[in-house]
């Protein structure tokens, strides 16, 4: 089953290792899905079309080398600290943010 | 190093080149420490999947299959029985006083050395195109990782554009993998294709497999095109607008697009190891200078594409020769390279070959509208960098000063060659290297403050 497509608004397409165990993780408060093995760039990306906004453009941001060089996949988390998205391995209970955190100046 | 006690070699990098320098170094007696980011070793081209993935090797890299195979064990075997130490997803990201900082999950830490290896790679080599900034547009090398490492496409309906062997490459497994192609569109004229087949037949096999999969693309290939822009909205591309080889308009429909012209060396942490630069008229690109076997400073040796991009097979080569190079230096037993040398000369050959039949289009930079952002982590525009040309007399680093390109979180990874070539183009130079060269700054990646709090604590 595809999950990307049954939901939608992904921009992710699963191809291929679809039978993975499920992972929850959360996006902005929202419980999501998605699959033992993802990056949070992955997981995000299979449920949003982006990860955050630009914080020097009008446009939205997902990412642009996955390999930890162009450091475009940075996200939020709910307890603060912020993940480079494609080199971190997503955990059960993740709770990212696709904006700075509401104390943030 | 006192008495008795065994060199402290690092190898910074877990690709083709690092694998083959570590074995290299186990096989002269040595107990190498393997720094390198990924999770698994094996590099970008033959990166592994998480475990517990199930697509079988032939299915993740082709014809080089067995390549990735022995490649991996052979790292695994190793780094098992602690021939090999192991850093894995650790980011080294200065160098002082023969000692590295690694930032990894746990925090900072420095790691002596007594010669070091680098074995740091390639990027994919990018030119702006208006809209590229937009959210969606990736590089090429992203989307063969997201599909390798992930069993995964970043679209619906993907364009791919640039030059180079990736571009047909990726193009075929993408469609071999499920995924749905729009377009595949190469800067490179067929008669500049052609120029370079002298060069490409010193690996014939190499170019064979390169034609039959061009053959694969039929209807979706195009060559000699120029890219106008990439046409968005707020979710991310909706179509690629381009010429064909006869100049007429063609729009696209799309909803991702993969750009890359070939490949850019990583070679931060080889300027900040104190090597020479000089300008590689072939790569249009800046590279570390290194003898024949891979010395480039005292201690300090290069191999693979983070040297000279000849390729995974190349970087195999190259990593051998490094490692022997770095025995001899210790007055340890090393293995008889001569062949290895004549071997990378060949491919050497074929690399020249590769950059003349997909040449990076240096003039594209020069003619890019204002509005073109160039810096994509900070949206700076070729407007205004070409602004601070009047003040500061062409230079990248005062461009950077001036213009803050290369002075976002990629630290110029991204723009600094496209930038190079307006700055030039904006000062009247005929090329790119009298615009001079982006100096190199720790921290090679951004480092969390807490890491330098607790670092400046612990008086590293």
């Amino acid at each position: 089953m595809n999950m990307a497509a049954s939901a939608g608004a992904g921009r992710l397409v699963r191809l291929a290792e679809v039978d993975r165990v499920p992972l929850r993780f959360f996006l902005d408060g929202a419980e999501r899905q998605a699959l033992t093995g993802d990056t949070v760039l992955s997981a995000v990306l299979s449920v949003a079309s982006a990860l955050r906004r630009s914080e020097f453009g009008p446009e939205a941001r997902a990412g642009f080398c996955l390999m930890g060089a162009c450091q475009d996949c940075w996200i939020w988390q709910e307890n603060g600290p912020r993940l480079r998205a494609c080199s971190t391995p997503l955990a059960e209970g993740m709770r990212l943010l696709s904006g700075a955190p509401g104390d943030w100046p | 190093m006192s008495a008795g006690e065994k060199p402290r070699v690092v190898v910074v990098g877990a690709g083709p080149a690092g694998i083959r320098a570590a074995e290299t170094l186990v096989a002269g007696g040595l107990t190498p420490v393997v720094i390198d980011e990924g999770e698994r070793a094996g590099g970008q081209i033959y990166r592994r999947p998480p475990q517990g993935f199930t697509r079988s090797p032939e299915t993740l890299y082709g014809s080089e299959a067995a390549k990735a195979v022995a490649l991996h064990q052979t790292f695994d075997t190793l780094a098992a029985v602690g021939r090999i130490v192991h850093h894995a997803r650790s980011s080294v990201v200065a160098i002082a006083d023969g000692r590295l900082q690694v930032l990894d999950g746990a925090g900072s830490r420095w790691v002596p050395y007594d010669r070091l290896i680098l074995a740091t790679g390639a990027m994919d080599r990018v030119m702006p195109v208006p809209g590229w900034e937009n959210a969606g547009v990736y590089g090429l090398g992203a989307m063969q990782i997201a599909l390798k490492a992930q069993g995964a496409a970043l679209g619906r309906c993907i364009v791919l554009a640039g030059s180079g062997p990736l571009l047909t490459l990726l193009a075929v497994q993408l469609l071999k993998a499920g995924g749905q192609v729009a377009a595949v569109l190469d800067t490179a004229s067929m008669r500049q294709q052609l120029r370079g087949f002298s060069g490409l037949s010193a690996r014939p096999l190499f170019a064979l497999r390169g034609l039959m999969m061009r053959r694969r693309l039929a209807g979706i290939y195009h060559a000699g095109v120029r890219l106008d822009r990439i046409e968005a909205d707020e979710r991310g591309p909706v179509a690629v607008l381009w010429r064909d080889e006869a100049g007429r308009s063609q729009r696209t429909p799309c909803d991702a697009v993969g750009l890359g012209w070939h490949l850019r060396a990583e070679t931060r942490l080889a300027d900040l190891a104190g090597c020479d630069f000089a300008y590689d008229e072939t790569w249009r690109q800046w590279l570390p200078k290194a003898d024949a076997m891979g010395w480039a400073a005292s201690g300090v040796y290069l191999a693979g594409d983070g040297l000279r991009i000849l390729g995974a097979d190349g970087a195999e080569i190259a990593g051998r020769l490094a490692a022997a190079a770095c025995l001899q230096d210790l007055g340890l037993q090393a293995p008889d390279m001569a062949a290895d040398r004549r071997r990378l000369a060949r491919f050497g050959r074929f690399a020249r070959g590769v950059a003349a039949a997909f040449p990076w289009p240096a003039e594209t930079a020069a003619g890019l509208p204002d509005e073109t952002v160039v810096c994509r982590c900070e949206g700076v525009t070729a407007g205004e960098l070409r602004k601070t040309v009047d003040f500061g007399g062409g230079e990248v680093n005062r461009a950077k000063s001036l213009g803050r390109t290369g002075m976002g979180r990629c630290q110029g990874r991204y723009c600094e060659l496209a930038a190079a070539e307006i700055v030039a183009g904006s000062a009247g130079y005929a090329d790119a290297v009298a615009a001079g060269r982006l100096r190199g700054q720790a921290p090679v990646r951004p480092a969390p403050i807490s890491a330098l709090i607790q670092d400046a604590a612990t008086g590293g």
